[in-house]
Parts: structure tokens; sequence; C-alpha cells
């Protein structure tokens, strides 16, 4: 049902676990879908210096998660927030129809962390 | 790389035996066992003693045995068919909430032609409780269908007092021992069902084969029509090389039906402690007491992680079980059977089922073991809702 390169993504997923002294967080999804994800990042100067994910989920929300992580490292927060779910299927090769909201997942994270960087730096 | 096979709930391979006994009908003796010549007087007899083993085998007579393509065909058949038989006595069935599709379905294709369905709750281990049952009967009640052994947890049913129990009401009672078949020693006499499905390729006999027993006096409306085949009741060229298959392996099951369970049942029970014993913050789902649960099967929930990604991970070491969630057939939803054990819907997202077979071996056991706690340890780690002790 996967690509070879979803399950080599799954295999070997990048940035797992959380960073330390993070200054962003955003979790999305639920446990009654069947998948949450979390994204942590630190920011410096408009930078995304590090970013880790945790995700209780299948082999695409995992996937998804390693990818998107891996695509907004060392961006702006401005070329972060561009980042789509299509752009993260492009980079997996690929993702099952039903999986397609994985990616859209992985996208959401990325835009509930940096939320909660804004909140956290205005407020 | 290895290739460990722990699905054999899913289906079996065909046993040697029944592959040996099937070859002669798909070349030399092909004949239509319903034609009126030498060719078709072979397979007839080869169906009539297929029929014949599949009776002994469960304690019925020939006349009582019908072949079908499959369990699901035998289950539709057998539902369909006492309905439309009874359709002038009522328009209520009752089932429970853990069927397989095969009934359940059928069931809700049934509400959309104006029939009522009860789906029997069960308790924590699967159990459906004989007193529920009687309080769901009604005056318009046609038939109680109820599964003798489940195929995700593997809770065996109190078949025959829940048989009694639809006969105090003057209601047929039908049981899908499509799991059960093969694996649990039984007599339909004894049980009292009026009707009972099987299917082969549960039993390491060929795939696209099953049977409905159907008790002798009583009639149930045709569910495929067409020609004379099976006496008349169900239409379709008999499937002769299926039933010589079918019947060769359970005769083969029924035999060796202690040692199986003896060894089989003593990997399955290697596992489970194992995996009790190493993994933390699971539920170990259906029958806790072991001589009520069919002895191949094991069902655990892994909290905090998911099974589609517990059963790729094992995938990746070698090792084929299934998934408990339906996820990886592309529906959101947990299984009905575990959230109806009470199992939380998040929970019931990380469950695998592993179900034991013949050609499984104790080496296989521990090396599942071992891949299951890396696997586990591996998904926790990188799960939002674990928090290591």
């Amino acid at each position: 049902m996967y690509n070879e390169k979803v399950m080599e993504v799954f295999k070997n997923p990048q940035n797992m676990g959380e960073v330390e002294n993070y200054n962003a967080i955003g979790t999305v999804g639920n446990e009654t879908c069947g998948d949450i994800m979390q994204i942590t990042m630190r920011i410096e100067n408009g930078i995304i210096e590090d970013a880790k994910f945790k995700t209780f989920g299948c082999a695409a929300a995992v996937a998804s998660s390693s990818t998107a992580t891996g695509m907004i490292i060392g961006k702006t927060v401005e070329e972060a927030l561009k980042v789509t779910n299509k752009q993260v299927i492009t980079e997996l090769e690929g993702l099952p129809p039903q999986k397609i909201h994985c990616s859209v997942l992985a996208e959401d994270a990325i835009r509930a962390a940096i939320d909660d960087y804004n909140k956290r730096m205005n407020g | 790389m290895k290739n460990i096979y722990l699905d054999y709930a899913a289906t079996t391979p065909l046993s040697e035996k029944a592959f040996e006994a099937m070859k002669p009908y798909f070349s030399d003796m092909f004949g239509n066992a319903n034609s009126q010549h030498s060719f078709g007087r072979d397979g007839a007899k080869a169906v009539s003693e297929a029929r014949q083993t599949i009776a002994q085998c469960i304690g019925a007579k020939a006349s009582e045995i019908y072949f079908t393509s499959c369990g699901t065909e035998a289950d539709n058949w057998a539902v369909k068919g006492v309905c439309a038989q009874l359709k002038d006595k009522g328009r209520h069935v009752v089932t429970s909430v853990i069927e397989h599709p095969a009934i359940y379905t059928t069931c809700k294709q049934l509400e959309k032609f104006g029939y009522e369905v009860t789906y029997l709750p069960v308790n924590e281990e699967g159990f459906v409780s004989p007193s529920d049952l009687d309080k769901a009967i009604r005056e318009d009640t046609v038939l109680v269908s109820i599964m003798f052994a489940n195929n995700e947890i593997g809770t065996i049913q109190p078949i025959r007092e829940l048989c009694e129990v639809a006969h105090n009401h003057g209601v047929l009672f039908h049981t899908d021992a499509v799991q059960a078949t093969g694996a649990i020693k039984y007599d339909v006499k004894e049980l009292g069902v009026d009707l009972l499905s099987m299917s082969a390729h549960k039993f390491y006999g060929p795939k696209g084969m099953g049977a409905l027993y159907v008790r002798n006096g009583m009639r149930i409306e045709k569910l495929l029509t067409g020609g004379e085949q099976e006496r008349a009741h169900r239409g379709g060229t008999t499937n002769t090389a299926g039933a010589v298959g079918m019947a060769t392996a359970l005769k083969d099951a029924v035999d060796h039906i202690d040692e199986n369970a003896k060894y089989v049942g003593g990997l399955r029970d290697r596992f489970v402690n194992q995996v009790l014993d190493k993994i933390d913050e699971i539920y170990y789902n259906g029958a806790k007491d072991s001589s009520k649960r069919l002895y191949n099967n094991a069902n655990f929930s892994f909290r905090y992680i998911e099974g589609e990604s517990i059963l790729f991970s094992l995938d990746l070491a070698g090792i084929c079980a299934s998934s408990g969630s339906a996820c990886s057939s592309g529906s959101l939803e947990p299984s009905r059977t575990l959230l109806s054990i009470g199992v939380p819907i998040g929970t019931a997202h990380g469950s695998i089922r592993f179900t034991f077979g013949k050609d499984n071996t104790v080496e296989d056991v521990d090396y599942t073991v071992e891949q299951l706690v890396a696997t586990v340890e591996k998904l926790r780690a990188m799960s939002p809702l674990y928090k290591k002790k």
C-alpha cells in the first residue's frame, strides 16, 4: 500500500523526539481518529534552528512528520508557513488516498507550533 | 530475512493432504458432478463422499450439508434464507454486536429491507449473555444468529445455552462457526443448532469453499437460484475439487484436534506469557479462561501507539500479524469488537491480533516477542501520549 520511500522514512524517521528548550509547540489531531502529531521547534531570530516531532499514528503519519520537520529546519518562519501538505506528499513520492490527511496533519502541526511561538512572543 | 506467518485466523495454507486429494478433480476427473455420464458420476461420487465426511466430522447427516462458495455465502444464505422463508411470521432478527461482517453487514442490509435487528451487547471478555438473549426475543423474532468463536479476540460463546434459549421461544438458531470449525470439537446435535456455517480455508482447506449445515426437517429459501445442484437448494456448478479438499482438511483437523490444540495452544500461551511479562501498559483482549478462547488466538492493545505502525514495523522484521484497527483497510474506525468489549477508542487503535498455526515454532514465538518489545519501545518513544515511568 505504501511506496518504498514512505516505508524507508517510516523505518528510519528523522527528527524524532522533542527539541530541548523549545519555544514553539504545536499538537494536532486526536486519539479518537488515531492520529496525534506534535512538533516542537527552537526559533531564533526568525529562523527555525531545530524541529522535532512526536507522533501517535500510522506509518504515513510518522513519515509525514519526519519529512515535514526535515523541510523546515533552517528555514525562516515565513518560509515554513509556506510548506504545504502537497509538498510533503511530493517529498514522500506519494501517499495512498486515505492517508492524505496525515500530510495535512503535518502542515497543521507546523502552523500550530508557529502560532504558539507568535503567542509567546506577543504575549 | 525471517518470514513468520502469524495470521492463521485470516487464512491457512492448504494442507499437502488436501492438495493431493484435490488434484485429480482439476484434470482427469474434471466432470460436472451433475452430468449423467461416467465423468459426471465420478464427480458426483467424490462430492457425495466429501459431504458424508464433513457430516461425520460435525455429527450431522450427509443430507444436512450444503456446499457453498465460502463462509460468507453460508452466512448470507442462513440469515436471508430463514428471513425469506418465515417472512409471514415476523421481521425481527437477534444477533450480537461482535459478529463477523458476513453476518453484521447482512443484518444491516436486512434493516434496509424493513427488518428490525437487535444487536446483543457483550461483556468485557466478549461473551453474549443468555439472559440478554432471552429478553431480546420477541413474538416476531424469526432467527437468532450468534457466532461460535470470535475472529478477532477468540472468545467462544456458550452456543448450547444460547441455542436453548432461542428454542425455548420457538426461534431458529444459526451460528457462524467459521473460526470454530476444525479448532473446536463439536457435535451439531449436542449443540442443538438449526444452521451452522463453515469455511474450508480456515482449517487448511482450499479458499472458495464453504458449507452450511441445515438441520433436517427445516426449510430455508434459496440464496442462489439456478440449476438443480445441491439437491435443488443452491444453484451453481459444484466445486468438486473444493468439496474434496474441504472434506480431507476437515477430517484431518478433527482427527488431530487434541494434538493441534496442545501444540498451537502451547505456542500461544508461551507468546502471551512473555508479552505480558515484558511489555507494560497493555490489554490482553478476549476471554481470560483459555478453555473459552480459540487456542490459536492472542489479541493485545498496546497503549499510546497505533496498530498500523506496529504492524508495519513487525512486517519489516518479517512478522505477519493483523491489525485490530481497520485503519489499514482505509477506514478510520477502530474495531467494533474491541470497542464493544470496552477497550477505549484511542487504545483500540493500537491493537494487534496474532493467530498461530501448525507451522509455527517456539523460535518464531521468541523472535516475535523480541521484535515486538523493540517495536513497542521505539513507537512509544515516538508517541506524544507516552510518558516514561
